[in-house]
């Protein structure tokens, strides 16, 4: 196991209440299993909707790792946000069975009718457009996750369909 | 009371199949969801009970019930695996993928399940690995390393904790078969990983799934649970991915099963010896474990019996991209490509002639229909200067620009580099710059040699195959296709 790392415990930004109850509660439901800290991380990142700076020094404490590790892991997957996402998000792949299906076309679309450039979120907040590298669909693309819901073969109609649900 | 199966699989999922089976259940009829059978093109795919045997129709709206029930729907596909693309696949490892409720272990067992854990508890270990030995089983996640080597390695290891971990990061764009399998029949990826377990001495295994993967990742959740007393003392736990293609590398996945950075280990020391927390540690693929179980009840000759040259068995390939009858198929090796995509796939859907497909994954080389001949074999693929990978098959038609697929691979590599190495990390970045200066005309011919000097440095001095391989993709649309980079077309391409 990593070392104590005596810094951990002393936060430069102070976390909430709220981050300190759900913490203790993974210690509950997940506990510190070897190699919690993805696990923890999925849990906190499904209530809060992104990993909030302020809960890393708290994770760090709990797991007994230093606030580096933690936030070296946040930053290394594509999942995690350090930001919290729009209302909607809408994940469309990039990868190429979807590029073979006239995917590319698709996504300029989606930018333009969306009003949101590729990984970003609208300033008004409704919506979240994220390349995603492959949903495993791959003879029925162009596809997407919206709002996790799985879409195949999205085409014009299609996609106009998912801006107006995604607007409304 | 009428029943009828449909499949709860992503894929049909995204093509409509959850409103089709409520509109089904709300006609007072008995849904089953199984599966998918693996032709995306009948998908959403009702089949009937009948007397006669389960009569398909598809693609299926919710409007249709009525037709469906009756009879009369245009779409009557009658005996779905009677259907050309189903009939000639040796379905060893698919058997019961679409045909059976996956999350009934009932319907596992009277379908032929357990037999395998059951004979292999039955054998002292060395004697399974025996079995696996023979069976001439490869890694099906691309290394293509003899399965039963690697489990022999872990059994002599010594160490008082060993571990089974499954590679599910299934990445690979064109590539659905370890999603399909998981969502389709994950009791039999636990019970191939039961009996790794007994032949090596491990007590515990991690499924590590990609986080794309919501759906699999609920259905093993569900189907470790349900089986944990079956395997005992045997114990399954599920990792889930964060977006990081390269955890696809096993030793960027062991670390981030401890909670780390998924970044590449140098190797020696082998997993086998020093993996998972430092402990002797097998690490496969979802389809090489899934193999397992077939061989162990049927028999290594079985299993061995099918295939080519020095790939025996079968392989689940996954035919994708602009392709009519994309799906899986899965069928002994030796079948050629052409074969594949050309009669099986029955060419693009857009109608368009076959320009490109690209084998293996974004890691796999781009190879024009001149080199349709190629047998399905990890030799043959290796010695045309490809790979057949986890065995994707991505179609293109001739509207496709590869420069643009050139550039992507490097796009693509630089994103996802880890970032341990140089060649892949600094190298994949100036690959872009420098097909970005071939696109613009910018000094074609220095730049093309540019480029060729850093694949060749990224080929040699990559740790790993993210850096390693994608040199393929780049180097065979530089061969095949001059053209796109504003070359002479290729001999091979002119003479077709």
């Amino acid at each position: 196991m990593a070392r104590k790392n005596k810094s951990a415990g002393r936060p430069s930004v102070q976390a909430d209440t709220i981050h300190t109850d759900a913490v203790r509660r993974l210690r509950t439901t997940l506990g510190d299993r070897p190699g919690a800290l993805l696990p923890w991380l999925h849990a906190l990142q499904a209530e809060f909707g992104f990993i909030d700076d302020r809960i890393v020094p708290v994770v760090a404490e709990a797991l007994n790792l230093s606030r580096a590790d933690v936030h070296g892991v946040v930053t290394f997957y594509h999942d995690f946000r350090r930001q919290p996402a729009g209302r909607h998000v809408v994940r469309l792949c990039r990868a190429e069975s979807c590029q073979a299906r006239g995917g590319q076309a698709i996504e300029r679309a989606a930018e333009q009718k969306l009003g949101v450039t590729m990984g970003t979120t609208r300033p008004d907040g409704q919506v979240t457009l994220e390349a995603v590298y492959c949903l495993g669909l791959c003879a029925t693309g162009p596809n997407a996750l919206v709002d996790g819901v799985p879409v195949s073969r999205i085409d014009t109609e299609r996609l106009d369909r998912l801006v107006a649900q995604v607007n409304a | 009371m009428i029943r009828v199966f449909i499949s709860r699989d992503m894929a049909s999922v995204a093509l409509g199949a959850d409103a089709v089976a409520a509109a089904f259940s709300d006609a007072g009829v008995e849904v089953v969801r199984t599966g998918s059978r693996g032709l995306f093109r009948i998908e959403p795919l009702v089949e009937v009970e009948t007397a006669e045997g389960r009569i398909g129709f598809g693609p299926v709206g919710p409007g249709d019930v009525a037709a469906v029930l009756a009879g009369a729907h245009p779409h009557r596909l009658g005996d779905v695996e009677a259907m050309a693309f189903f009939m000639s696949q040796q379905r060893f490892t698919f058997a019961r993928c679409g045909v059976i409720d996956p999350l009934s272990i009932d319907a596992y067992a009277a379908h032929d399940g357990w037999i395998g854990l059951e004979a292999a508890r039955a054998m002292v270990p060395a004697d399974v690995i025996a079995v696996v030995l023979e069976s001439g089983l490869r890694g099906r996640g691309g290394a293509g390393f003899p399965t039963g080597i690697k489990w022999q390695t872990v059994l002599a290891a010594q160490g008082p904790e060993k571990f089974i971990v499954c590679n599910a990061d299934e990445g690979d764009s064109g590539t659905f078969a370890d999603r399909m399998l998981m969502e389709g029949d994950p009791f039999c990826l636990i019970e191939g990983m039961a009996i790794a377990g007994h032949a090596v001495g491990a007590n515990y295994g991690y499924i590590y799934i990609r986080s794309e993967y919501p759906f699999a990742v609920a259905t093993m959740c569900e189907a470790v649970a349900q089986s944990a007393e079956r395997i005992a003392p045997f114990q399954l736990e599920v990792r889930v991915g964060a977006g990081a293609y390269v955890c696809g590398e096993e030793t960027a996945l062991l670390d981030s099963i401890e909670g780390k950075r998924g970044q590449v280990r140098a190797k020696p020391p082998l997993p086998a010896l020093k993996g998972l927390f430092g402990k002797p540690t097998v690490i496969n693929n979802v389809l090489s474990l899934a193999a397992v179980p077939f061989i162990l009840s049927q028999g290594a000759a079985a299993y061995s019996q099918v295939g080519f040259g020095r790939s025996r068995g079968t392989m689940p390939i996954q035919i994708a991209g602009n392709v009519k009858n994309g799906g899986l198929y899965e069928v002994g090796f030796g079948v050629t490509l052409g074969e594949l995509v050309n009669d099986i796939g029955g060419g693009t859907e857009s109608g368009r002639p076959v320009r490109a497909v690209q084998v293996g994954g974004p890691l796999g080389a781009y190879f024009p229909p001149s080199m349709f001949h190629l047998p399905f074999d990890y030799e043959a693929f290796a010695a045309a200067g490809g790979l057949i990978g986890h065995a994707g098959i991505t179609v293109f038609d001739d509207t496709v620009d590869m420069a643009g697929m050139a550039r992507f691979a490097m796009e693509f590599c630089a994103a996802e580099s880890c970032g341990k190495c140089t060649p892949c990390r600094i190298g994949s970045t100036r690959g872009v710059e420098t097909v970005d200066r071939i696109i613009a005309g910018d000094r074609i011919d220095e730049n093309l040699q540019i480029l060729r000097d850093l694949c060749d440095t990224m080929k040699f001095g990559s740790l790993c195959a993210l850096g390693g391989f994608t040199p393929y993709p780049v180097m065979s649309a530089l061969e095949y296709f001059p053209e796109d980079f504003g070359g002479a077309p290729a001999l091979a391409a002119a003479a077709e």
